[in-house]
């Protein structure tokens, strides 16, 4: 069976060989990458612009930045029909295509990032190293952990005072620089599709600048979300047990500092996604008053067969209600959860029918193809590229999360930044 | 130094720099291939006569088995497209299956296992369109390849190499015309290419080879006696899509306003 058929359904005149090519995966590429962005520019306001009252979420937003960035590129992995062949990127880049600087785009945000967190963590490696230096007989899990912060310094012992606030100019400065680059990992994987010319709906040059705000709309969400979750367990912690490690913050000290941390995050949240609305309206609007060519087809699919999906689970649903929960007054904990919930759920059908909505008529503009996406696999093919693909894809982030965490505490660490 | 004066310097030496530089001429390969006269003497284009297509459907058998493109699937490198304009005004189109198997009703596949029945005293026109791979001057596919495993030869088709491609289907994206696929078989990009291991080799291709009626030719634009340059240059011909600024090199005798 050709690749495709099988979740594509094709109404009235489209040519031969059109498929649904961009599947699912396609979907959870710029839907990750846009998490990675929008976690690192939420970290950057406490870094750069000195946002004070985002210090407790910075950091935390810098670790989870890193933990999704492993994940960003793992969909382009499970959609390449070769996905052994996907080092030849870099071995042959051929610049003219807005895929090849891919890895370049990609590895130099991940120095970013690392770089940024060693500055940030530096003196918690060196700390860890030198008590476990002096430790006689030290276990096996104990030498581990030692050899492993020992690397993590990278021979750097210096904790002075200067020393430590030479770190805190080189995180500045990171950051800062950071910004752009995120801003263009997002745009770029928002380049890709707009600077398609075959694609009536795709080719936008507001496409980039649409999905760097959606980005940070959803990374903000996402962030917000885990650390509501984070606190919860904390404070459910705190509440059974006294281990001395959690003994110097009790339940309600927990409890007003996380809603603080969350009216703060919230009110950016709002901000970047007035902007992401604004600007994806005004694409729409632009496409019906310019009404070229495309724009029979392009009506038939937004008004008709796409409508669910695009006003109602995506402007209804994704946008508006959350909007409007956050909008009211006397903000609660379990409305942000609903409402950064509801967000994350727009953002992908954004993404959803950008990608799929791209791809649901012909390049006849004629006909139409209809996905259907695959849900219980009976083979490789609808594994990767169906249900179970995806969450995996989405699940994989957090429990990265779990384990850098342990490296990078992430609460109930004190420094000088 | 303090700022002003390496500012100063600085323009200094930025100016004094870009006015020599500004003599000189980037050249890319082919332009420099074009100044040393030493350019190829084909380029390779496909006339297409639509009042000569009947639809049979013999270009499309004969393209499957030569280039191994699985009979029975759903893709084709060549396909025939039939429009229908019916006295009210609508335009009808399908292409079963590619019209491998010729069109064997008169019935219009509209997908879905659902079918039109148009009366004959109901139509205007209805003709039949080859299609292929137009080998653009301009090919958006060459230009998206992340790899460079799509390239265009210097007789102006464009070959993909199975053995660097890696699947990302950005090239299919990337064509307005469709021609592209995934093989079934070696899960690489594929598409017409007009016979390169025939043509190459003072062949025809098999689908010109194939069609009974002469609705297909190949030729070279560049040899000024060769009887498809002759028409291309002196009659009047259409191309497909004109609008993606892709220059199109398959030209169409007899082509009309509804073909998609």
């Amino acid at each position: 069976m050709v690749h495709g058929e099988i979740w594509t359904v094709k109404e009235l005149f489209t040519y031969p060989n059109e498929y649904i090519y961009w599947s699912i995966q396609i979907v959870m590429y710029p839907f990750m990458t846009g998490l990675v962005a929008g976690a690192f520019v939420l970290s950057s306001l406490y870094h750069v612009f000195g946002i004070q009252q985002l210090k407790d979420m910075a950091r935390f937003a810098l670790v989870f930045s890193f933990a999704l960035l492993f994940a960003a590129p793992m969909p382009i992995v499970l959609h390449l029909q070769h996905p052994l062949r996907g080092i030849n990127v870099m071995m042959t880049s051929h610049f003219t295509s807005a895929i090849a600087a891919f890895g370049i785009v990609f590895f130099s945000y991940g120095a970013i990032v690392a770089s940024e967190l060693w500055f940030l963590y530096r003196k918690h490696f060196v700390e860890i190293a030198l008590s476990l230096k002096d430790k006689q007989d030290k276990t096996f899990s104990e030498q581990l952990k030692f050899i492993l912060y020992c690397t993590l310094t990278l021979g750097v012992y210096d904790i002075s005072e200067e020393a430590l606030k030479k770190d805190e100019k080189a995180i500045k400065v990171l950051a800062g620089l950071g910004i752009p680059v995120a801003c263009f990992l997002h745009g770029y994987a928002g380049f890709i599709f707009g600077s398609v010319k075959a694609n009536a709906l795709w080719m936008t040059p507001l496409m980039p600048v649409i999905f760097i705000m959606s980005a940070i709309v959803s990374g903000i969400a996402l962030c917000l979300l885990t650390y509501i979750a984070v606190m919860e367990i904390r404070k459910l912690l705190a509440s059974r047990k006294k281990t001395p490690y959690q003994m110097y913050q009790s339940k309600e000290e927990l409890k007003s500092v996380e809603m603080h941390v969350v009216k703060i995050t919230a009110k950016y949240l709002l901000f970047f996604m007035i902007f992401a609305i604004s600007l994806e309206l005004l694409d729409l609007i632009f496409r019906g008053y310019t009404a070229v060519k495309s724009w029979d087809v392009l009506r038939s699919v937004i008004y008709g067969r796409d409508f669910t999906d695009i006003f109602i689970l995506q402007y209804g649903i994704g946008n508006l209600l959350p909007l409007t929960l956050f909008l009211l007054p006397g903000l609660t904990l379990r409305r942000t959860v609903i409402g950064v919930l509801l967000v994350l759920f727009g953002v992908f059908m954004m993404r959803y029918n950008v990608v799929i909505g791209g791809q649901a008529f012909s390049l006849t503009f004629a006909g139409y193809m209809h996905y259907h996406l695959p849900i219980i696999p009976h083979n490789l093919e609808t594994l990767k590229e169906g249900l179970f693909g995806a969450v995996g894809i989405f699940v994989m982030p957090f429990i990265l999360f779990y384990f850098i965490g342990k490296v990078f505490p992430v609460f109930n660490y004190k420094d000088s930044h | 130094m303090n700022r002003r004066d390496f500012l100063k310097k600085t323009a200094v030496v930025v100016g004094g720099l870009s006015l020599p530089l500004s003599a000189f001429k980037i050249l890319t390969p082919k332009e420099l291939l074009a100044s040393t006269g030493s350019k190829t003497k084909t380029r390779w284009v496909f006339l297409v006569d639509t009042y000569k297509c009947v639809g049979c459907g013999m270009c499309v058998k004969a393209c499957k088995l030569e280039n191994e493109i699985p009979y029975d699937a759903n893709v084709t490198r060549t396909w025939v497209e039939r429009y229908v304009i019916t006295k009210d005004g609508k335009t009808f189109a399908d292409t079963p299956k590619g019209a491998r198997d010729g069109f064997v009703t008169s019935k219009i596949d509209l997908g879905e296992g659902r079918y039109q029945d148009i009366k004959d005293k109901d139509i205007d026109k209805a003709f039949f369109v080859p299609k292929l791979c137009n080998q653009c001057e301009n090919p958006p596919c060459v230009q998206v390849c992340p790899v460079g495993a799509t390239y265009q030869t210097d007789d102006g088709i464009v070959l993909v190499d199975r053995k660097w491609c890696i699947g990302c289907g950005y090239c299919i994206m990337g064509c307005p015309y469709g021609v592209r696929f995934f093989h079934p078989v070696y899960h690489t990009a594929e598409k017409c290419n007009f016979c390169y291991h025939r043509i190459t080799k003072g062949l025809k291709t098999a689908c010109v080879q194939a069609c009974p009626f002469g609705a297909r030719q190949i030729g070279n634009i560049k040899d000024p006696n060769d009887p498809v340059a002759k028409i291309i240059m002196t009659e009047r011909v259409g191309i497909l899509k004109e609008e993606y600024g892709t220059k199109p090199q398959v030209y169409y005798i007899g082509l009309d306003r509804e073909v998609k």
